[in-house]
């Protein structure tokens, strides 16, 4: 499989390692801060149109430079440090949270050609390195010395253990799955590489044969980013912001660059696994250009599924989110891997695998609208009577009389 | 864990003495308020904390004192109108109108029935207002990344066009007087508020559509900050809170004033006491508002005094007491005042609902998650000022 730098390929020439080494990570900090800018841009945009405002509009055409006036403002604004703050904490949080993110691009394909590096272990490199990334998190809500922010890293800490074990589970249904197809041209390691599960959807987008799959992982993603309705690190109306509350300028802003290229990152492995990546779903070669504009096409779409969600959705509180995770995400998420290991050890074709999941995605809105009913006790315009009011003829309060007070 | 038993005289046993406990933990106090978006204003309670649980509040009042009752007795009776608009300044109009009336009643004086209309018109459209930013308020506490609040936000924005139509300012109207209305209300005021209703309908069918079917929102209202009936009385709850709890008690029906006894609409009740029939009870009592106000708008008569005849330029009422009290959107707004003759109030004793209200949140919120003590403050709607008074 081809290995090639961008650049490289194009211009066609032999670069020394610690050029291309360096090529490499100049792309990736380029690319993230881009993104970065966009999808702030994008959100606020987005979200704005959704709560009736209209949204940046005075930086630039229709508010497009707002990022890049936000960004500047933050690297002008003074690092401020809490005196009571734990030094070396409070200081490397940021990175700690900040490099893992930057390290998930690695394995990222963008087309057919066009990655850091396809590491052939690549989705566990991704969820191995996505889980350094709370570290930081804890980091800062316990060296910034507020308690807001330590109950916002608690609770962050908290959340991803419980959200990554279902999300880990699924990409295990996810690579059983791969590994039962492409275990026909006998290159069964490939489906634990992310570009070999991309290569394999050429035909067949495995969101058709794991459903169940995509909607946990993105329910999964939703508590890995921090996003509503599982935005309780964050919180601002009891945590007020939560592990972030004490830093500003461009610590801070390292927090949200964070943020936002794990958003795009992570919802382009969602796309690379469910929805086929730079693959014309039913088997069309499109070629390396438009390669590239279905993966952003499809990861656009998910981007925008999730900013719409901050505009709907409240936020659940810890314990209701623990028990979803525990209670209905991972058994679902075990039964969809015993489900696929049982069909693929006896042979079942694809599509019972796809309908054996179809069916599981079912039992799981069932379970939850159920949960729902009974939890609100029934239909709410019920809950409430009304009294008709009863009109009855005016008594005016009396003026008593009474002896002149003291005065004064 | 393991401890070593020490005796008085400080000799250690050698026993080891198990000591049944997972983890040692210590509790921990949190701060919130004055400063916090949760407050609605200055509000600080100190919670203690057992992880995410809470095992004891301590609300602390007062940041917002500025003597109002003593100001209103050093001034005269007409001169002190202007600090109620100050003292619940979600629903001004209608603290406004308590204090006319309670007035009115000391000096005797009877106002014409068009200005007794345009107040209820404005008062009933203030509760609507002050729903509207219950409803925001609520729904950012809840968790809404600014939604609710840009949405009810924008009727509140049409409710208060028309009041500044009427008035000439948006949120400190200071247009009731004592005998009757300041000025005439402008010319297409009724058709102006019609137009107003048919939106303000519309905007509470789409906080509707947006909140009360959530199922994440149900999630967190459920069940949170139950209250029943004998502590909601005893605590002296009232308004939308009390009647959430399944008491039918409405002061426009238990204890009729002005002309509310013209007009068909109903009270909605709760059945658990908790927040969501908190929001329920409001969300219904917004458009019970509505049908009041348009049954109002119907009978009103086109054009007439507003102003009561033979005002004497200072009042002096006669030597008495009284106490008016009105259903305002946060519940039973009383005003005790006492004259002694002279042409100033010789005691003016608000009673806020909000108070009352508020010091039912203790037991609330104890034994609860940190966030249902934000969401069950949220529920209560306070209003400082009117707290602080």
């Amino acid at each position: 499989m081809p290995d090639l730098l961008v650049l490289g390929q194009f211009a066609g020439v032999n670069m020394p390692d610690w050029v291309d080494a360096l090529l490499r990570v100049v792309f990736i900090v380029a690319l993230m801060t881009i993104n970065a800018f966009a999808l702030i841009y994008l959100e606020r945009k987005i979200l704005a149109r959704l709560q009736a405002r209209v949204g940046p509009t005075r930086t630039g055409p229709i508010g497009t430079l707002q990022s890049i006036a936000d960004a500047l403002k933050l690297v002008t604004k003074e690092d401020v440090r809490p005196s009571t703050a734990d030094r070396w904490a409070f200081e490397l949080a940021p990175y700690i949270a900040f490099v893992p993110v930057f390290l998930i691009f690695v394995p990222m394909p963008f087309t057919e050609t066009w990655f850091i590096r396809d590491l052939n272990l690549g989705l566990l490199y991704v969820f191995g390195v996505l889980g350094l990334n709370i570290v930081g998190v804890v980091m800062a809500g316990w060296g910034s010395d507020n308690k807001y922010a330590l109950l916002g890293g608690v609770r962050a800490a908290a959340q991803a253990i419980s959200y990554e074990i279902p999300m880990l589970l699924i990409v295990v249904s996810v690579v059983m799955v791969a590994a039962g197809r492409l275990a026909t041209d006998g290159d069964v390691a490939a489906a634990v590489s992310i570009n070999g599960i991309v290569s394999d959807q050429t035909t067949t987008p495995y969101i058709l044969l794991q459903p169940l799959g995509f909607v946990i992982f993105l329910i999964g993603a939703l508590a890995e980013l921090h996003r509503p309705p599982f935005d309780m690190p964050i919180a601002e109306s009891e945590v007020v912001g939560g592990y972030f509350v004490e830093y500003s300028g461009m610590r801070w802003g390292m927090f949200f660059l964070a943020e936002y290229t794990a958003l795009f990152l992570v919802v382009l492995l969602a796309s690379s696994i469910f929805l086929g990546g730079w693959n014309w779903p039913f088997g069309a070669d499109v070629g390396l250009a438009l390669q590239i504009v279905l993966t952003l096409v499809k990861t656009s779409v998910l981007i925008v599924l999730i900013i719409g969600s901050r505009a709907l959705f409240p936020r659940l509180r810890i314990d209701q989110l623990m028990s979803f995770s525990w209670k209905v995400l991972l058994p679902f998420s075990i039964v969809q891997v015993l489900a696929n290991g049982i069909i693929l050890a006896y042979g079942g074709p694809d599509w019972v695998v796809g309908l054996v999941s179809f069916a599981l995605l079912l039992g799981l809105f069932g379970l939850v609208y159920g949960l729902m009913r009974t939890r609100k006790g029934g239909d709410t315009t019920r809950t409430i009577q009304t009294a008709p009011a009863r009109p009855r003829v005016i008594t005016s309060p009396e003026v008593t009389p009474v002896e002149a007070g003291g005065g004064d | 864990m393991t401890t070593f038993q020490q005796t008085v005289e400080g000799e250690i046993l050698t026993e080891p003495v198990v000591v049944e406990r997972e983890f040692e933990t210590v509790d921990m106090n949190i701060n919130i308020g004055p400063q916090h978006p949760a407050t609605h204003g200055v509000f600080r309670m100190v919670l203690t904390v057992d992880g995410e649980m809470v095992k004891d509040a301590v609300p602390y009042i007062g940041y917002m004192h500025r003597g109002g009752e003593k100001l209103s007795e050093n001034l005269d009776y007409r001169g002190a109108l202007g600090y109620q608009d100050r003292t619940d300044y979600l629903a001004a109009f209608n603290s406004e109108w308590v204090y006319c009336n309670a007035v009115e009643r000391l000096a005797g004086i009877e106002i014409p029935e068009r200005a007794e209309y345009i107040r209820l018109i404005l008062s009933e459209l203030n509760r609507i207002l002050s729903h509207f930013m219950f409803m925001g308020a609520f729904g950012t506490d809840v968790g809404y990344f600014g939604t609710a609040f840009t949405w009810t936000f924008k009727e509140r924005e049409r409710i208060q066009d028309l009041f500044e139509a009427v008035c000439g300012d948006r949120i400190m109207y200071n247009y009731f007087r004592v005998g009757g209305l300041a000025w005439e209300p402008h010319e297409s005021f009724v058709e102006d508020a019609n137009w107003v209703l048919d939106q303000v309908e519309i905007g509470i069918a789409d906080v509707d559509n947006l909140m009360t079917d959530n199922e994440v929102f149900v999630a967190r209202c459920r069940d949170v900050g139950t209250m029943s009936a004998e502590e909601a009385i005893s605590y002296g709850v009232t308004g939308p809170m009390l009647r959430a709890s399944g008491v039918s008690f409405d002061l426009r029906v238990d204890e009729p004033y002005s002309i509310y006894d013209r007009f068909y609409w109903e009270i909605p009740i709760g059945e658990r006491g908790d927040v969501y029939d908190r929001y329920l009870v409001r969300l219904e009592e917004m458009r019970q508002s509505v049908s009041i106000v348009r049954q109002a708008l119907d009978q009103m008569p086109s054009s007439g005094p507003i102003v009561a005849e033979r005002l004497p330029a200072r009042l002096r009422p006669e030597p008495g007491e009284i106490y008016m009290r009105q259903e305002n959107p946060r519940g039973e707004y009383g005003i005790y005042m006492v004259a002694d003759g002279t042409d100033k109030p010789w005691r003016v004793k608000m009673r806020s609902p909000c108070f009352h209200n508020l010091s039912s949140l203790r037991p609330q919120v104890i034994d609860s998650y940190l966030a249902d003590a934000v969401v069950a403050l949220g529920s209560i709607d306070i209003v400082l000022c009117e707290v602080d008074r």
